[in-house]
Formats: structure tokens, sequence, C-alpha cells
């Protein structure tokens, strides 16, 4: 293929770049610069970082996000293991995908009905003795029911840097005299680190502005930047101060790409 | 390969098909531009009935769409690119679209049965001799409580809900202005407040309500009530009186410091592409045996004077929903705030939400 028919093969994807990814973030950054009434100002960043308000929120979405993201590790990396050594592991894999097609709202109203004070959970605390529980509206659910919903997004990507290392380098580390602890330290843990790095950045980041989960299952009894930037479109039009918080969640983005990306030590590259 | 390709031309096809359907679908049913009218409510706030009925008896095809909030609502009139007819704001976002040029005037000459209305709701300071906006429900805010988890004569006002025996058991609605506006009240300010040190008042006292709150939701309020999840909630009279048709040990009071009145008003927005079939709903819905039906449906409080008479005897004497002279001067209607202290107000209760 000629150099100039390739050209143009880059022209959709340059428009889409464009479109829905630099236009948009540069209109946020400007928009972030202007007060309610319109003026060019540095305002929103002073208040967003003088206001002990608007700083113990960031803190609390991190916390909560840094939470989630170790609770879904926890569970999803395990689980991808065994899942390349089962059988029919595509089965299984579509089974534990098959949840993110149903809608997370109505995933949402699902748990309040598990968790509520007839719910099945208490009916069950209830009958083994321990009694109910408040459960609902709890620092605890919010952080049990986000875990859940974001555990697919961790699985795929490690399961596939599982599934991609070749079986000779096991044969290889067994036959060298590794034990099956020694191979997962010092093989496959590390050769799965890409996709622990993917399924971090996709788990941490949305977990900053979850903001539909903090209100039906936190009862806004958790509050993350996403309540905040919501209330600022929404309720108080105050776009600027929204556009601000927003910036700030793309300048965590940007630092968790950079503290999770792969570091080259100069050996082989994909 | 070959089977994604199979699999794309499968989809394309079927969206195809589906988008011919539906073209068809409209056609058959009569369906064009010229005859619909684009309305925008509140979610679940009419009797869907009435909806046929106003479509068999006029021709026109109703477009329901549906909105959860004054400022969701403006934002999307204010954006453009909606062609709604009509639209439902309550009192201080009229007042607000009003003072923006998003409304059109009423011609109150294609108007039939203003004279139902009870006068004292019509001609309020938001929107003087009812030029741009009709009501179309009024009601209040106040608490919602079930009374086998909560003695009735313990809850009569607003300083009731501080009460340490209530520990992490009441439901807020979330709005910074009904929260914060019930704080200012139960100190005896208005809830229209742009005072700093009234609103300081008001902050302290919400923070130490905090204890009590076990959380601040929205529509969910009806639900939860209804499931006995929580024994006492601040909401609108009309959800409370959908909680007390589900649930017969609810019980809705008005506070005695005072409360919220609210209207929510037909407009017609400067999107509008179909004035006569607004004017043609507006109509309809002031008839009433039309209005009465809808109330009785809907469970707010009617402002239409012929309607409360065909309504049933109790509904009409239940002072919580139709307070008398008396009780209803101690209820404030929103005013616009501007947007500095609607910002301060938000930030205020950021700040509780936090705690």
């Amino acid at each position: 293929m000629n150099r100039q028919a390739r050209k143009y093969f880059f022209i959709p994807y340059t428009l889409w770049l464009g479109f829905f990814v630099f236009i948009p973030m540069a209109l946020i950054v400007y928009q972030s610069f202007f007060n309610i009434q319109g003026e060019f100002t540095l305002e929103n960043f002073i208040t967003y970082f003088t206001s002990s308000t608007y700083l113990s929120m960031t803190l609390n979405s991190i916390v909560f996000a840094l939470l989630i993201t170790v609770f879904t590790f926890l569970i999803s990396y395990p689980t991808a293991y065994f899942l390349t050594q089962a059988k029919n592991k595509q089965l299984w894999l579509l089974l534990l995908i098959l949840p993110t097609w149903i809608n997370i709202l109505l995933k949402a109203y699902a748990f309040i009905g598990l968790l509520s004070q007839d719910g099945s959970i208490n009916e069950f605390l209830a009958f083994v003795g321990i009694g109910r529980q408040q459960l609902l509206f709890t620092n605890l659910s919010f952080l049990f029911v986000a875990t859940y919903i974001e555990i697919p997004f961790m699985i795929l990507p490690i399961f596939n840097a599982i599934d991609e290392i070749s079986p000779s380098y096991i044969s290889a580390s067994k036959d060298l005299g590794a034990n099956q602890w020694e191979t997962f330290r010092r093989i496959i843990f590390p050769l799965s680190m890409s996709g622990v790095r993917s399924g971090v950045q996709a788990v941490f980041i949305p977990s900053l502005s979850l903001f539909m989960l903090t209100r039906l299952i936190g009862g806004n009894r958790v509050i993350t930047l996403g309540t905040a930037i919501e209330q600022h479109f929404l309720v108080t039009q105050n776009w600027g101060m929204g556009s601000t918080i927003g910036v700030v969640l793309i300048v965590a983005m940007f630092i968790t790409m950079r503290i999770t990306r792969e570091k080259k030590k100069g050996r082989h590259k994909e | 390969m070959k089977k994604l390709t199979g699999l794309l031309i499968v989809v394309l096809l079927a969206v195809v098909g589906l988008y011919i359907g539906s073209i068809q679908l409209d056609r058959s049913q009569g369906i064009t531009g010229n005859n619909t009218l684009n309305l925008y409510n509140w979610g679940d706030y009419i009797d869907p009935d009435l909806l046929t009925q106003f479509e068999e008896e006029t021709g026109y095809h109703v477009v329901y769409e549906t909105f959860d909030s004054n400022e969701a609502m403006y934002t999307k009139v204010q954006q453009g690119g909606t062609a709604y007819d009509l639209a439902v704001p309550s009192e201080y976002m009229v007042e607000r679209m009003r003072d923006e040029e998003l409304l059109i005037e009423i011609d109150h000459s294609k108007i039939e049965g203003l004279d139902h209305l009870v006068p004292k709701f019509l001609d309020q300071p938001f929107d003087p001799d009812n030029q741009y906006s009709i009501p179309y429900f009024w009601g209040t805010l106040g608490i919602v409580y079930n009374e086998n988890l909560v003695d009735g004569d313990e809850m009569n006002t607003w300083a009731d809900l501080w009460d340490p025996q209530y520990e992490e058991s009441i439901l807020l609605i979330d709005g910074a202005r009904e929260v914060i506006g019930l704080a200012l009240q139960k100190n005896g300010y208005s809830l229209n407040s742009t005072s700093d040190a009234e609103l300081a008042v008001a902050t302290k006292d919400l923070n130490a309500l905090a204890d009590n709150v076990k959380a601040v939701v929205a529509d969910e309020i009806k639900m939860y009530m209804i499931q006995e999840e929580a024994a006492i909630a601040v909401t609108f009279s009309g959800e409370a009186a959908d909680m007390m048709w589900e649930n017969e040990a609810i019980k809705y009071i008005l506070p005695e410091e005072g409360s919220n009145l609210w209207f929510d008003n037909f407009v017609i927005p400067q999107t509008a592409q179909n004035i006569d079939a607004a004017y043609a709903f507006i109509n309809f819905m002031l008839d009433p045996e039309i209005a009465a039906q809808n109330a009785d449906y809907i469970g707010y409080s009617t402002p239409n004077q012929s309607a409360m008479e065909l309504l049933p005897e109790e509904t009409i004497a239940d002072e919580q929903f139709y307070p008398g002279e008396e009780k209803i001067g101690n209820l404030e209607v929103y005013e616009d705030l501007g947007p500095k202290y609607l910002g301060i107000y938000n930030d205020l209760f950021l700040e509780f939400k936090m705690q």
C-alpha cells in the first residue's frame, strides 16, 4: 500500500480523537477558568485547593477508589489465574462477563433489595442468630457493590495477560527445578503485570467518580468527586467549578497512568 | 473474519428493519410532526389514561418525556436541540426561565377554564398575572413517619427531627433548598434567607442533625418508607400520599414552624414547535373532571376549585394536604436566590452530606 493511500486511513481516527477526546478535554480545561459570572479567573482552582470540603472529598474519593481497586484485584487475580487453568475457559469467561450486559442501575436496585432490612442477607443473618443489621447506606455495602461491579474489568485484562504466557516458559521453569510457587512468583506474576496495570487503570479512575452508587447504595453518606460534579452541572449550574473538578480528575488519570506504566528496562519490549 | 462480517450484516439489517418498521408504525397511526405534542414532565406525574383520552379527543399524538429535577429540565431546554411544546417547572424555575427569555408568553384568549382555579393560587409573585405559567399541582414539604415506629404525638415540628431517639432513622430528600430550608425554618428564619448569619446558624444545626440521618436520597424514599426500611422521612406531600396509599401506618404532617409551598406549572418553552397542541393540552387539563381524575391518581393537591368539589370528601377535608387558611399563611414559596446564593446553599449542603 502506498503512503498516500495510507494517509487517508488515518482521517477517521484523527477526526474521532479530535472530536471526542481532544476538543472535549480542551473545553473542560477552558471552562474551568471561568467563574459563575463568566469572568476569566483562577478562582475555581483557588477555591478547590483551599476549601477543606473539596480537599477532604478528594481524599475520600481516593481512599475509596484505592480500596475498591485493591479488593477487586485480590478477587480478580486468583479468579483469572484459575480461569486460565480451567477446561472450558471461554465458557467460564463468558459467564463472568455476562453480568456486565445488565445495566448498572438495575444491578444497583437488585442490591438494594438484597441489602435492605427485609432483604435476603438480613433474613439469613436473622436466621443464623446474628440478627438484622443496617447494611444499606454503609461504607461497607458501598465498597462491596462497587467491587462487584468493577470485577469483570479487572479479570479480563489479567486473564488475557496470563493466557498469553507461553507454556514453554512454565515448563522451562519446572525443568530447572522451580516449584509451583516459585514458578508463579518469578514467571507468571511478572509476565502478567501488563494485565494488572490495565486492570488497575480500568478500575481506579472510574471509581474516583462513581456517583450513582454513592446515592443508591451509599445513601449520599459516601461522597465522591462525581457527586460534586453532578451537583455543579445540574443544580448550581456552576459549570466552571464542575469543570475544575473534572480537570483534577483528568490530572489524577495521568498520574495513575504514569505510575502504572510499563517500565522500560532496556530488555525485550513487545 | 467471515463470521464477523456476517454478524455485522445481520445487525445492520436488523437496524434498518426496525427503523423502517417504526416509520411505518408511526405513519399508520397518523403521526407526523404537525400533530405531535412533546410534553416534558416529571416522572409519574400524570394519569396515563388521560394521555390516551387526550389523544382520542383531539387527534394529537403525545410524546411524553420525563425529567427528575428542575435543573435537569432547565439545562436541556436552555441547551436547545429539543422541541418540547410544554414543560412543567416549579415556581422558582419559572421565574428563572422567564428572566432568561426561555419561555413564550401565554395568550390568555386561547386558555379556557382559568376561572376554575383557586384565585389565591393565581397571580403569584413568581409570575404576576400568570403571563408565562398555569398552575398544574401544588403541595408542601413535610415529615412522613411510620406510626408503628414513631409516636405521632412527638412529631409536630421540624425541631422534633433533632430528637436523639431518632438516631440513624431519617431519610432526607436530596435537595439543597429543601434541607437547608427546613433548618432555617426551624430557627424561625425565612427559607429564602440570604443572610450569612442565619445560614451559619442553620448549617450548625444541620451538622448536629447528621447523626439522625440515615440517608439523603430522592425517589427511593417512597420505596423505603413503604417497606419500613426507615421510620421518618422529609419529603413532598404528593410522595407522602402515595406512601399512605400503600402502607396505612404512614402519616404526613406539616411542621408547625411552617414549610415550603410549591407550585408546578405548565409553561411553553421557546423551543416549542406546536403551540396549538400546547394550548389544547393546557385547556384539557384545566377541565374540572379531568383535573379531579388526575389529582385522585397522583395524590398531589390540585389548584382547581371546581375539581376539588368533585374529589372525595375525605381528600379535601385532609388538613395535611389541603391546609386551611391559617396554615397556608405559614407556608413560604421559594424565590430564585440568584447564582451566588444558590451556590452557597449548595456548598453548605455538600458540606452537610460529607459529615
